[in-house]
């Protein structure tokens, strides 16, 4: 799987400290294994927000939110059932470390950047270049730069996330008849050093 | 340069002399956690989409049934199977069914599966619990538990480290919840946002162990990655007889960096607790008391062990809960319901009219044994209380301390443990 690079779509706006509960709250856990349903029920938890939200996703819209976007529990069906509505990428502020860590390992794009958060308005038509990590939002006529990602995160999900990392491992494995160390060559090696991102 | 325990972890577990906060490391890990809502997808993508046969150590891995049960519904019942062929399939050796584990972050530290030194995953948030037994342990999702399980290994970003340090020691009906909202209230639900939250200080020393591990517990309720504290004479008495390996445990070097040093002292910390909608809404039980409830819930990972539930009796002992209010008692595993049956706990908790329930996270995530409806106002010893987190997105719930919850249980409202008792409940 991989991640079509320029994004367009819609903004949908939400507030900061947007925690898990609200994103697919816990009773919807039953169908884990179902992206679609799971995408019927998305921000279902956000108050005021009334049901069928995910029935007004154009496929491509894209979510805009504040800081601690993702907070509270570490069910992987967070942007699972984000994805599953219909949003190709979520813009925050900042991200929570669980939700960072999922989407990242499920090679689904996030990106980070304050300016962007603050700036865009529900209905935003907007482009993400997820290569260059620049947004456009033609509405207002601006452009933003997200966070850059490191090496590591980018190689994660560029090649559809975590899935096809251990496999690959796995595959050495099998080969050599031990686990490789981790060093460069088969695998996108870890870089030393990670600004800003937060995991 | 030195470094914090959380450092010290992670450069072990990733055969580093050195690591440092921002450095992005593949460290090996010495125990994994899954349950019943995230073994089912987690073990689906370890073996169908990246194709791995086995655990890569099937002694080293828990498999807890936890959320929904006994299993609550039909949907429920087929994550709980998915769950235990997952554990048999894989010869899991600490595999914890129904009446015979309880909350996984209870059933863990008693079991003494999480260690000193040690680099411990949970595929769930409050995996960061453990870390009150000095070890470094961190939620993690249900792709990081299949790469986890395939491999034994798994990515981590060193955090930055932020010290507490407590001077002198909580005052009477104040516990760690109370010190631990107390923080949360002060730095807000994302002040510790992918840090580690190394607690020190005076008041720990006179904590037992199920205080720091309900202060560790919430470390994720700031936001952190991990909640960490020292390895003392409390824990060594804690792990004698328990411990399931040997272990080595890591201490702060004297010269290690931390990013910022909050200090609080303890002695002024009032009981505490968070009001509706996010665990740092802080604030001092006078400023809620005589709030109306429908529900007082005591449970859940955070305070729902044995000195939990010992102090809840002392106060309903003899007193009935008031009308309009019921009173749910969910111990946080099935050895602490069978120690509160040896106790008589659970006849004081019958006598007073509150329902007692088997060992499960059930209402706190509103899963079940419990779920709130529109409008309804609970008072509940959980850990977060987000909108919609025990049921409808319009109930209300407050987070208190177990003496706080049961003393408004006998009065209908958030009342202070003094107006019921007149001595501080011991345990």
């Amino acid at each position: 799987m991989t991640t079509a690079t320029v994004l367009r779509g819609r903004a949908w706006k939400f507030g900061d400290n947007v925690d898990t509960d609200q994103v697919i709250p816990a009773k919807y856990a039953i169908y884990s294994l179902d992206e679609k349903k799971l995408g019927e029920h998305a921000m279902e938890g956000v108050p005021g927000n009334d049901g069928g939200w995910s029935q007004k996703i154009a496929p491509g819209d894209i979510m805009v939110a504040g800081s601690n976007f993702g907070c509270g529990s570490s069910r992987e069906i967070a942007p699972i059932a984000i994805r599953g509505a219909g949003i190709s990428c979520v813009i925050a502020d900042s991200f929570a470390r669980i939700f960072f860590r999922n989407s990242i390992n499920l090679g689904y794009p996030i990106l980070q950047s304050p300016q962007a958060a603050e700036t865009i308005e529900e209905g935003d038509e907007l482009e993400v270049d997820l290569e260059e990590g620049v947004i456009r939002n033609f509405t207002k006529g601006d452009v933003y730069q997200a966070e850059p990602f490191p090496q590591f995160m980018t190689n994660l999900m560029r090649m559809g996330g975590l899935v096809p990392w251990v496999r690959k491992r796995l595959e050495d494995q099998r080969s050599t008849g031990h686990l490789t160390s981790p060093h460069p060559g088969s695998r996108p090696d870890l870089p030393d050093r990670v600004e800003g991102q937060r995991e | 340069m030195g470094m914090t325990m959380t450092e010290k972890i992670l450069a072990r577990a990733s055969d580093r002399n050195q690591v440092r906060p921002g450095d992005l490391v593949l460290a090996k890990v010495d125990f994994a956690m899954g349950h019943d809502l995230t073994i089912p997808p987690a073990g689906r993508i370890m073996r169908e989409q990246m194709g791995a046969e086995s655990v890569w150590d099937p002694e080293r891995v828990a498999v807890v049934q936890d959320h929904f049960q006994p299993a609550k519904d039909v949907a429920s019942a087929a994550l709980g199977r998915m769950t235990r062929e997952f554990a048999r399939d894989m010869g899991i050796k600490w595999y914890f069914e129904v009446g015979q584990g309880g909350i996984c972050h209870t059933v863990l530290p008693e079991r003494g599966l999480v260690l000193p030194g040690e680099l411990v995953v949970g595929a769930d948030s409050h995996s960061c619990t453990y870390g009150a037994l000095n070890n470094f342990a961190t939620g993690i999702g249900s792709t990081d538990l299949a790469c986890v399980m395939a491999l034994g290994e798994l990515w981590f970003r060193v955090p930055e480290t932020l010290k507490f340090v407590y001077h002198n020691r909580l005052g009477d009906w104040v516990e760690g919840k109370d010190l631990i909202l107390h923080v949360i209230g002060t730095i807000g639900v994302d002040g510790a946002r992918s840090k580690a939250m190394e607690h020190t200080g005076e008041a720990l020393t006179h904590m037992d162990i199920e205080a720091r591990l309900t202060m560790t517990n919430m470390a994720i309720e700031a936001g952190a990655k991990n909640g960490i504290m020292a390895h003392d004479a409390v824990t060594e008495e804690y792990l004698h007889g328990r411990a399931a390996r040997p272990y080595s445990p890591v201490s702060s070097d004297p010269d290690a960096a931390y990013e910022r040093v909050f200090e609080f002292d303890a002695e002024a910390v009032p009981i505490t607790l968070a009001k509706p909608m996010s665990p740092d809404n802080t604030a001092a039980i006078d400023e809620v008391a005589g709030t109306r409830l429908d529900q007082v819930f005591i449970g859940s990972c955070t305070n729902s062990r044995i000195t939990d539930l010992r102090k809840a009796a002392r106060i309903l002992d003899g007193r009935q809960v008031a009308p309009g209010l019921r009173l749910i008692v969910t111990p946080s595993s099935h050895e602490v319901a069978k120690q509160a049956e040896r106790e008589g706990l659970i006849g004081i908790f019958l006598e007073a009219g509150g329902a007692w329930t088997t060992a499960t996270c059930g209402a706190c995530l509103g899963g079940h044994q419990g779920v709130l409806g529109e409008g309804e106002v609970c008072l509940s010893t959980t850990n977060r209380n987000f909108p919609g987190r025990m049921g409808d997105p319009k109930a209300l719930v407050y987070l208190s301390n177990p003496a706080v919850a049961a003393a408004s249980a006998i009065t209908g409202e958030i009342t202070h443990p003094k107006d019921v008792v007149r001595e501080p409940v011991a345990v």
